[in-house]
């Protein structure tokens, strides 16, 4: 565990105004899926980048990420990148498939 | 538990990737939810947000060394975790009383994965927030937390009908009151601030793989009505 208690500032306002954000940002959900914004495709894209966001927020700020030594932020963003690119070749195939009409 | 979330999200991924690959390839894929499930799953994201909110109070108030607002935070944050387990529980009764299952639904003949795909995810997601509420309760009030696990499996599990998903997934309580009471027992131990911190990590890992179930399985499967 960190031991950067003492560095940081233990204010409760700025976990109130991530707390706030990620409630706006998942507002911002709720509306783009149920008014259909976008067609599918570029629903799960636009989902997916409000998600990635949120999910930095909650790392960085509820769980400390932001307050941890160097060497553990970037353990934590290659796992993360490494998802990415994961999902990138996942999420691109089930597309091709969908278009070539595989069943 | 730094480490064991890296292993939890490896788990937690396979099992989005599955749903996402599914959900994509194929344009037959159900979309049973509608305003009330959404209205439902919106209310269960703002519990898991404020829940981490109150987590993270708690963490903060652990560290002043105020051990009566670190136990008055943390039994918040169970308080809001549980609400969560109702309303996940409440929206699968009515999906099992549409007649979905793991192997097949009514609305898409042509997919029967789908059912498979979304209890094994959320009830994934919905254990691990059942192991977090208990995990608290164990930080929070230590032995005290025991005859509370043991009254509310008896309440839940006589006070529910045989068919009823809070009937069954009831003894996930009962193991956890057994691995706790061991642990208790075995090492017993005042925890500090650090371990109100990891308990934390937690904790918030948790709401963390909601933020990719919540758009990638309700959102992305919203059956909008007029």
């Amino acid at each position: 565990m960190h031991t950067v208690a003492a560095h940081h500032d233990e204010g409760k306002g700025q976990y109130l105004w991530v707390w706030g954000v990620l409630l706006l940002l998942t507002a911002v959900e709720v509306v783009l899926a149920y008014k259909q914004v976008f067609a599918p495709i570029q629903m799960l894209e636009a989902l997916m980048v409000l998600s990635i966001i949120k999910s930095a927020l909650i790392i960085g700020w509820f769980m400390h990420l932001k307050f941890e030594i160097a060497a553990m932020k970037w353990v934590m963003m290659i796992a993360v990148c490494a998802c990415l690119c994961l999902m990138c070749i996942f999420f691109a195939d089930a597309f091709r498939i969908l278009h070539l009409g595989v069943r | 538990m730094w480490l064991f979330l890296l292993s939890d999200t490896l788990t937690f991924g396979a099992l989005l990737f599955a749903y996402s690959y599914g959900r994509i390839s194929n344009p037959d894929w159900p979309t049973p939810f509608h305003k009330e499930s959404i209205t439902n799953a919106t209310i269960m994201t703002a519990c898991l947000l404020s829940s981490s909110l109150t987590m993270v109070l708690a963490v903060l108030a652990a560290r002043r060394g105020d051990k009566s607002w670190t136990r008055n935070w943390i039994l918040l944050t169970m308080v809001f975790g549980s609400a969560f387990i109702v309303l996940h529980g409440m929206e699968w009764s009515k999906l099992i009383e549409e007649g979905m299952t793991p192997f097949k639904n009514p609305w898409a003949a042509s997919v029967p994965q789908f059912g498979g795909t979304f209890f094994t995810l959320t009830g994934m997601h919905m254990l691990h927030v059942t192991i977090g509420v208990i995990y608290l309760g164990v930080v929070a009030l230590r032995k005290a937390f025991l005859p509370i696990i043991l009254a509310l499996w008896a309440v839940i599990f006589f006070m529910t009908p045989a068919d009823n998903v809070f009937h069954i997934g009831v003894h996930a309580l009962l193991i956890g009151f057994v691995i706790a009471a061991v642990i208790l027992f075995l090492k017993p131990k005042e925890y500090d601030a650090h371990d109100v911190e990891i308990a934390g990590l937690y904790w918030h890992f948790v709401d963390l793989v909601w933020m990719f179930i919540f758009p990638l399985v309700y959102l992305m499967s919203t059956r909008v009505q007029g």
